[in-house]
């Protein structure tokens, strides 16, 4: 396997593009080979030069003369929004395939346990997907369980509540709160299915930290089919828990008229931050997911199916 | 105490923080009533927003009978003197939400955040400031950070552009002392021509008394509601805090008796329950927990047959903030369940 893991770099060493790193560096088909930042004091370059990655506090352009010596087939961006255009075009021109942790939204939605598998189908030479944007925490955290109603019976309107740990937030995710709310809104309703979309988050500087909490209200059309809802969103926890570990059903489905809520807590593997971030954890593991996925296409392996 | 010839810029909230107690229903015909008679009484802010501010329309804190838009555009046009501000919290509402306000006809945008989070609102005040509009930086729950550090977020808010700072007392939990110590705090450490404001709940009936010392530190812009209409125990009751204040020879320019009158005979009538400090109340004011979750806790404490008041404590020792007001149906669950 080791001759057949595809090289990759990581863009952004704050704690999400850290934890990555660190999961990365277990997979059987990725090769973490570079990783760049802007601050040099940061501790993810600190850990990522401890871990025998190349990297650089000069950001992308730096990272971008070494792409072809380096064979960088694909780039994590886990930056902000504002930088990832940007960064989106200089690395498509060197032809890397780009794997977006920001809420920038340039490529289509990817939420594994939903699209991943067509996404990845419909990803062809005639037609390439270069930009995967893996929405935001809140939504990889949610719109499984959205999608699972939306296949019982047409949903109305879907919303989530995201409370995260304030230290967990970094200043990336803080510059980004609209951009949070707008895209996580735009992908309830493209992939879980729901008319309407709303996002709400809340951060909570509770010591020690919360656990994150992740709340699905949603209205059906009719009135809701209670066995089937409840069949489908335990199904669904399952399939999210194959990638997180963490994640859980902590009460519900809740049934109130129309209205459907379900109650989840996300714990992560403390990787980098300690197992109250499972904020990181559901998108990077997503993220990650989504690379070993396209790193089996890329060099041309059998897909294995998530289930 | 002395805040004789202090010049203090009252702020109404029944059209905002009343619409917790309201269950964000609230009529146009009653918004537009009980605004042109606070504009008629001389108040020089009025707040017209869904309770949990601009875009808080969800299933999470409540449909509120109109749209922000509806609101803003039915009582704007008809004001004579007062200004109307919006609140917005970075996470429910976005930049959008703000333009939409402004466009409407908004003075003041007051850009709410826990305490601790200031750096979430960067990208609203410095477009609220750049709209030329009259920015707030709103700091809610302050009881949960000390002078020193509450400081250091205001000055966050104040670099990004806000030209009024508020120590936010959303639990209703500050006793003077702790009042006097923020307010001085940030009098000290921000710009001269900063303003700082008190926005305070009566869970502990300190209302009127915190507004007062808040005045004494250095504050110059007081919350308050006709009658008191906002969640939990009520804001401070502005009709009484205009009364005092005015005795005590401060300059806020509001009839006294005409905003009694209107506490009196519009907001009072308008009321689905006394706004009182009951238990539950008290038990936020004590607990330190977030005003707005009272209505929502004696809801699922009737659904789920479990004493409203043991939700809210748990929320307290949950430490729980603002906005999380998903966390009320989950505790109840698990409190039904007995765990």
């Amino acid at each position: 396997m080791v001759n057949n893991k595809v090289n990759i770099a990581i863009i952004g060493s704050g704690n999400i593009g850290t934890d990555l790193m660190i999961k990365a560096l277990r997979s059987p088909m990725l090769n973490p080979e570079w990783m760049v930042g802007i601050d040099p004091d940061s501790d993810g370059l600190k850990r990522a030069r401890s871990l025998g990655l190349k990297t650089s506090d000069a950001g992308i352009n730096e990272l971008l003369r070494h792409v072809e010596a380096d064979k960088i087939q694909i780039a994590f961006d886990a930056t902000s929004a504002y930088a990832h255009r940007e960064h989106n075009d200089k690395l498509q021109s060197k032809g890397v395939k780009v794997i977006d942790l920001t809420p920038a939204a340039i490529g289509p939605y990817c939420i594994p346990s939903v699209n991943l598998e067509r996404l990845m189908a419909s990803d062809n030479q005639a037609s390439p997907i270069n930009n995967f944007n893996m929405v935001t925490c809140g939504g990889q955290a949610t719109i499984p369980i959205i999608a699972a109603i939306s296949q019982v019976q047409g949903v109305e309107y879907g919303e989530i509540v995201a409370t995260i740990a304030s230290k967990s937030a970094g200043p990336g995710t803080r510059k980004n709160i609209d951009e949070f709310t707008r895209t996580t809104a735009s992908a309830i309703e493209q992939l879980g299915g729901a008319k309407q979309g709303k996002a709400i988050i809340v951060m909570n500087p509770a010591t020690p930290p919360l656990m994150m909490r992740d709340t699905v209200h949603c209205l059906t059309e009719t009135t809701p089919n209670q066995q089937a809802i409840t069949d489908s969103v335990l199904a669904m926890v399952k399939q999210v828990q194959q990638y997180v570990p963490g994640y859980r059903l902590k009460n519900g489905p809740v049934f109130d008229g129309n209205r459907v809520s379900v109650f989840l807590e996300v714990a992560g593997l403390g990787d980098y931050l300690p197992e109250y971030a499972g904020n990181l954890d559901i998108m990077t593991s997503a993220a990650l997911g989504a690379g070993e996925m396209l790193a089996r296409q890329l060099s041309g392996q059998p897909q294995t199916h998530i289930e | 105490m002395n805040i004789n010839n202090k010049q203090i810029t009252l702020h109404d909230m029944c059209l905002r923080d009343g619409m917790h107690a309201k269950r964000h229903q609230i009529s146009l015909t009653e918004m537009i009533s009980l605004a042109t008679a606070l504009d008629d009484a001389g108040v020089p802010l009025i707040e017209v927003t869904h309770g949990d501010g601009l875009g808080g329309n969800s299933l999470n804190y409540g449909f509120a009978a109109h749209s922000d838009e509806e609101y803003l555009s039915a009582v704007i046009p008809l004001m004579k003197q007062a200004r109307i501000s919006a609140l917005l919290l970075p996470g429910i509402g976005t930049v959008n939400h703000l333009r939409m306000a402004h466009e409407l006809g908004v003075s003041t945008i007051r850009v709410a955040a826990q305490c601790t989070e200031a750096d979430v609102t960067e990208q609203h005040i410095a477009l609220s400031r750049n709209l030329g509009l009259d920015t707030v930086g709103f700091l809610m729950m302050a009881h949960m950070l000390e002078p020193g550090e509450l400081l250091e977020q205001a000055k966050l808010m104040e670099s990004y552009g806000a030209n009024c700072i508020y120590c936010t007392d959303s639990a209703g939990y500050m006793l003077q002392d702790d009042v006097y110590a923020r307010i001085s705090a940030l009098r000290e450490g921000l710009k001269p021509e900063t303003e700082i404001g008190f926005h305070g709940h009566h869970n502990l009936a300190m209302g009127v008394a915190n507004s007062l010392t808040a005045v004494e530190a250095g504050a110059s812009r007081i919350d308050g509601s006709a009658a008191g209409l906002g969640a939990g125990a009520g804001n401070t009751p502005l009709e009484v805090f205009n009364a005092v204040a005015t005795r005590m020879g401060a300059t806020t320019g509001v009839d006294v008796f005409k905003l009694m009158a209107a506490a009196e005979e519009i907001v009072v009538p308008l009321m689905d329950q006394p706004i009182r400090v009951d238990r539950d109340s008290l038990v936020l004011g004590y607990a330190g927990v977030y005003s707005s979750f009272l209505l929502h806790a004696k809801r699922a404490a009737e659904k789920y047959g479990v004493p409203s008041e043991q939700i809210l404590l748990t929320l307290g020792q949950m430490k729980t903030v603002g906005g999380q007001e998903d966390m009320i149906e989950d505790v109840a669950i698990n409190l039904a369940k007995g765990k």
